[in-house]
């Protein structure tokens, strides 16, 4: 069994400094994680390896820096690493990023594709779902749990805003999986140790075969209209009540202000 | 020169601190009220490979480095002191010796059980009446054929019961001073090997300390560590390394103190404005934090040292002695910034005291370390 983790590196925290001139994130200083939701799908990953003795393959798109978060992949049970990097690729918004993606992974066998089931820093949930459409593969996101049959079949179940869905699907097919689904493993500290000591493929234009023109700021239809920093808001009241005392004291809040 | 961490130090720094916070902190206060062995954490641990940081690989360890395992226990330390002395007494007083000084048949079999943490490990010295004064052992081992036969007891020996591999020091020819001591592999369960009363302790409560008693135990001689006469080199050596685990130890204590004090006065407010704002506040901050850090400088050189293989006995020493006299220092006034309710169990600083006190007293009092220093100095 092959299992390809697209995971991305994204800032740890909630203070982003934004450029004003660019509208685009400074990622320079701010601390930087393994986004939350690909690094549950990194665990769904480890644990068909634990149980299948599955080969996993990892794959980040993004600049020198983010080699850091395949070190930690590699730390924590993967086999493989490609770091996506080239200046053409600079600048991509969701849709260009997925092409990038889609030409790496269109090198690569597997059985199951795994992304995150979106991004801290974008928030956009695209980059899983395009993929797929880029590779003409079935799809299931919002992931919750995976069940392997061993052979072909996945049965997956699925988080919807009313409920769950229940869905059988034969790879090789596309997941994106949700963050609470499966609680990450530390590092395992002779991972650590060889860590650096293994190889990280690095991946450019020129092995992807994508057209120029799909890729980077140019294949990125997306502009952004503007870029601001939300104001700081004073604290909030707290009240740990039961539901009847919160609806009186929503109410009376309210009232006090006017609103209703 | 560079006082900067690898990038593979650093990820294993960002592994550890996550694991302490999330793993280790939450039961600091509940091992410590119950006096309660962390079995589930060491365990947690074992499988993430901590129970086996500076063992090489091809005795199942992590082969990383003593500066890492530094690193574990200062962390382990910050959220729960008890963590982080199971981690050092198993891997600088056990671990380390079989490693240094064993055969390979002895490094077989006894490493890739201890480094993955199947088994836990313990080292006996000390007795009631060899504390400091190491060489006035009373435990003997006389040899039997193909045995020694050990009799006499050692006291407060960290993990206790818990382990299942200890390093015992004994008088095989009295007549030969500390040249007549001699280190022992044993385990536990061999007929004559019992334990004697459980210690009840100001800090590290969490930890096991137990007597270890030995009424004609029959040790195959394939267990003797290193030479015979050669014990109490051994038992220098060891505790050297071992001055590394807990001077790791009591940086962590002091760093974990410093965290909730920062934390605290920020929060407490007295006269209208955080403590933080009084600049009596500020300048004990400062001086406390600038004892930590050349503790840490301190503790990482010892630790870099022992990787280097240069000698590091009074770097040790030294880092040790000064580590802990910061934990006691930074913990007690963390204590006074808190004021009333840092007395109180509330608050986890009056722990931090408390498992502070120790660290200037086990694997060397401060006195010995400071003799360790100027022996150093003026040879």
């Amino acid at each position: 069994m092959k299992i390809v983790v697209c995971i991305k590196q994204v800032p740890d925290t909630t203070e982003i400094k934004i450029n004003p001139t660019t509208g685009t994130l400074i990622r320079d200083g701010v601390p930087s994680i393994i986004n939350p939701d690909d690094k549950a799908g990194l665990e769904l990953a480890l644990t068909l390896k634990d149980k299948f003795n599955a080969h996993i393959t990892v794959i980040t798109m993004g600049p020198t820096q983010a080699d850091a978060v395949l070190r930690e992949a590699f730390a924590m049970g993967v086999d493989r690493a490609i770091h996506l990097t080239d200046r053409k690729f600079a600048g991509a918004d969701t849709l260009a990023t997925s092409h990038a993606l889609a030409g790496a992974l269109r090198k690569l066998e597997f059985d199951l594709l795994v992304t995150g089931r979106q991004a801290i820093d974008g928030d956009t949930a695209q980059v899983g779902p395009q993929i797929a459409e880029h590779l003409d593969l079935p799809q299931v996101s919002y992931l919750e749990h995976l069940e392997y049959d061993g052979k072909k079949t996945f049965t997956i179940k699925r988080a919807t805003e009313d409920g769950y869905e229940m869905l059988e699907v034969d790879g090789p097919c596309v997941v994106t999986v949700l963050s609470g689904a499966y609680k990450p493993r530390y590092m395992n500290v002779r991972g650590i140790v060889e860590a650096y000591n293994r190889e990280v493929e690095m991946w450019g234009f020129e092995q992807i075969e994508v057209d120029e023109k799909k890729l980077g700021l140019k294949g990125s239809p997306t502009r952004v209209h503007k870029a601001f920093s939300r104001g700081v808001k004073a604290a909030g009241e707290l009240y740990e009540v039961d539901t009847n005392e919160a609806v009186g004291i929503i109410m009376s809040k309210l009232k006090e202000k006017f609103i209703i | 020169m560079d006082f900067s961490l690898t990038k593979q130090q650093q990820l294993f720094l960002q592994m550890i601190r996550e694991f302490a916070e999330k793993e280790v902190k939450p039961l600091a206060a509940e091992i410590d009220e119950q006096e309660r062995f962390p079995m589930e954490t060491v365990e947690k641990m074992a499988k993430i490979g901590i129970m086996g940081i500076p063992v090489p690989t091809q005795y199942g360890g992590a082969g990383g480095s003593n500066l890492m395992y530094s690193i574990a226990v200062e962390e382990l330390s910050a959220a729960c002191a008890t963590t982080g002395v199971v981690v050092s007494a198993h891997t600088s007083l056990c671990v380390a010796p079989i490693l240094e000084h064993g055969t390979e048949e002895q490094k077989q079999k006894y490493l890739p059980k201890l480094a993955s943490g199947e088994w836990i490990g313990a080292f006996g010295l000390t007795e009631p009446n060899a504390g400091t004064d190491a060489s006035a052992q009373q435990t003997t081992a006389v040899p039997d054929g193909d045995n020694y036969i050990i009799n006499g007891s050692k006291i407060f020996i960290t993990n206790a019961e818990y382990a299942h591999v200890y390093i015992v020091f004994a008088m095989t020819d009295k007549s030969q001073g500390v040249k007549g001591i001699t280190a022992f592999i044993i385990e536990k369960g061999t007929p004559g090997f019992t334990f004697g009363k459980k210690e009840k302790k100001l800090g590290i409560r969490g930890s096991a300390t137990s007597e270890l008693i030995f009424e004609n135990c029959v040790i195959p001689k394939e267990n003797l560590l290193g030479k015979v006469g050669g014990g109490f080199g051994i038992a220098m050596k060891t505790l050297d390394g071992g001055r590394v685990g807990i001077a790791a130890q009591a940086l962590g204590i002091a760093q974990g103190a410093m965290n909730e004090t920062v934390k605290y006065i920020k929060e407490r407010k007295q006269f209208g404005k955080p403590l933080s704002a009084f600049q009596n506040t500020q300048f004990q901050l400062a001086d406390l934090q600038t004892r930590v850090v050349a503790a840490r400088l301190l503790v990482r050189q010892a630790a870099y040292k022992k990787d280097q293989g240069v000698s590091y006995s009074a770097d040790a020493a030294m880092a040790k002695l000064y580590a802990s006299e910061t934990a006691m220092e930074v913990t007690s006034k963390a204590i006074q910034f808190h004021g009333g309710y840092g007395y109180t169990r509330e608050y986890p600083v009056e722990r931090m005291l408390r498992d502070a006190k120790i660290t200037e007293i086990y694997e060397g009092t401060s006195e010995v370390q400071r003799m360790v220093i100027s022996a150093a100095l003026l040879k």
